[in-house]
């Protein structure tokens, strides 16, 4: 079985990283977990290899800059991705593009 | 040199759920193209039409500029922060998601379908405080005049937006010419036909295509038959 692209995704709205979990779930090569604090981020990104972070709402300007430049730095190749859209407006096409149309 | 790109009406992406029919003119949903994703911070340009009496359930966004300008019809919209609205033929409304917003989008009317346009623009700040807003777009002091219905300032005609972004709606008569100026360096312009037949700088455009122009100062706009066109003039680089 192919291995699931896996994607973290930040945001302190619970409602709304509840819907972009369960859409980003619909893709059964994408395995996408969600956490609501940078402390959280990067608990997970010490675990987990991480493909794809996306940047949801939330967050202050330097958390948002300070948890991106960390999880870079554990994870080098990681794409990520402040503007997607949010909630059920989720932008699938951004999420294709930085994996290369995976 | 001025830079182009040409979207045929029939070149965008097509959603047809029975009770909704959208066409995408960049990537959205399930239509992805990696050359069409986005024109600068318009990310997004949905022409949709939503059957009597049904519309999008409760659903939300963050961080984005959600506009929609209702063309033919009219769309019920009610939102998280208690907004109740009417959005009727002839107003644009707007939305900041920000930190998150919940909102729902019918169609008022039981009998007869909804048309309107669904803009996303990339916010220049993230994280602000949700917001609301809808006005009617004025007409214009004299025939073939264009409106500005958007831009970056509250005190400015139309809609404002956290984007330093202008949108302008034209009707135009057969014959008429139009020119318009880009309202800053880095910015380039969108030019959505609405209805009927223009030139832009030669280049023609048929109803529901769309033309994208930078890397200049401005442009003329030729109608060749009575037409209502959409300029969005949005940020190149974000």
């Amino acid at each position: 079985m192919e291995r699931q692209t896996e994607i973290l995704v930040i945001c302190t709205n619970a409602p709304i990283l509840a819907t972009v979990l369960r859409l980003l779930n619909t893709n059964e090569n994408w395995n996408a977990t969600g956490v609501a604090s940078p402390e959280e981020a990067l608990k997970m990104s010490r675990e987990v290899q991480y493909e794809v972070f996306l940047i949801g709402a939330g967050l202050t300007d330097a958390e948002e800059e300070q948890v991106a430049a960390q999880v870079k730095e554990m994870h080098p190749d990681i794409h990520i991705i402040p503007h997607y859209g949010g909630g059920s407006g989720l932008l699938f096409a951004e999420i294709y593009l930085a994996l290369g149309s995976k | 040199m001025a830079q182009t790109v040409l979207h045929t009406a029939a070149s965008r992406g097509v959603a047809d759920h029975g009770w909704l029919k959208s066409h995408h003119t960049f990537s959205f949903s399930s239509y992805f193209n990696p050359e069409r994703v986005q024109f600068g911070a318009l990310r997004v340009l949905n022409d949709d039409e939503v059957a009597g009496g049904r519309g999008f359930g409760e659903h939300p966004h963050d961080n984005m500029e959600i506009i929609s300008i209702a063309l033919e019809g009219t769309l019920q919209h009610n939102d998280s922060m208690g907004n109740s609205a009417n959005i009727e033929t002839g107003e644009i409304q707007v939305m900041s998601a920000g930190t998150g917003i919940y909102h729902t989008e019918y169609n008022k009317n039981a009998a007869e379908p909804v048309k309107f346009l669904q803009i996303w623009v990339f916010p220049n700040k993230r994280n602000v405080e949700p917001r609301y807003d809808q006005v009617k777009i004025e007409s214009p002091a004299q025939p073939n005049q264009l409106v500005q219905i958007l831009s970056p300032n509250p005190e400015d005609a139309g809609v404002w937006i956290y984007q330093d972004a202008w949108f302008n709606l034209g009707k135009l008569e057969k014959g008429s010419t139009v020119d318009y100026a880009i309202h800053q360096k880095n910015n380039g312009a969108y030019i959505f036909v609405i209805a009927g037949k223009v030139e832009v700088n030669g280049q023609l455009l048929d109803t529901r295509d769309g033309y994208g122009i930078w890397d200049t100062d401005g442009f003329t706009i030729t109608a060749d038959a009575d037409a209502e066109v959409l300029i969005m003039d949005v940020p190149m680089n974000l």
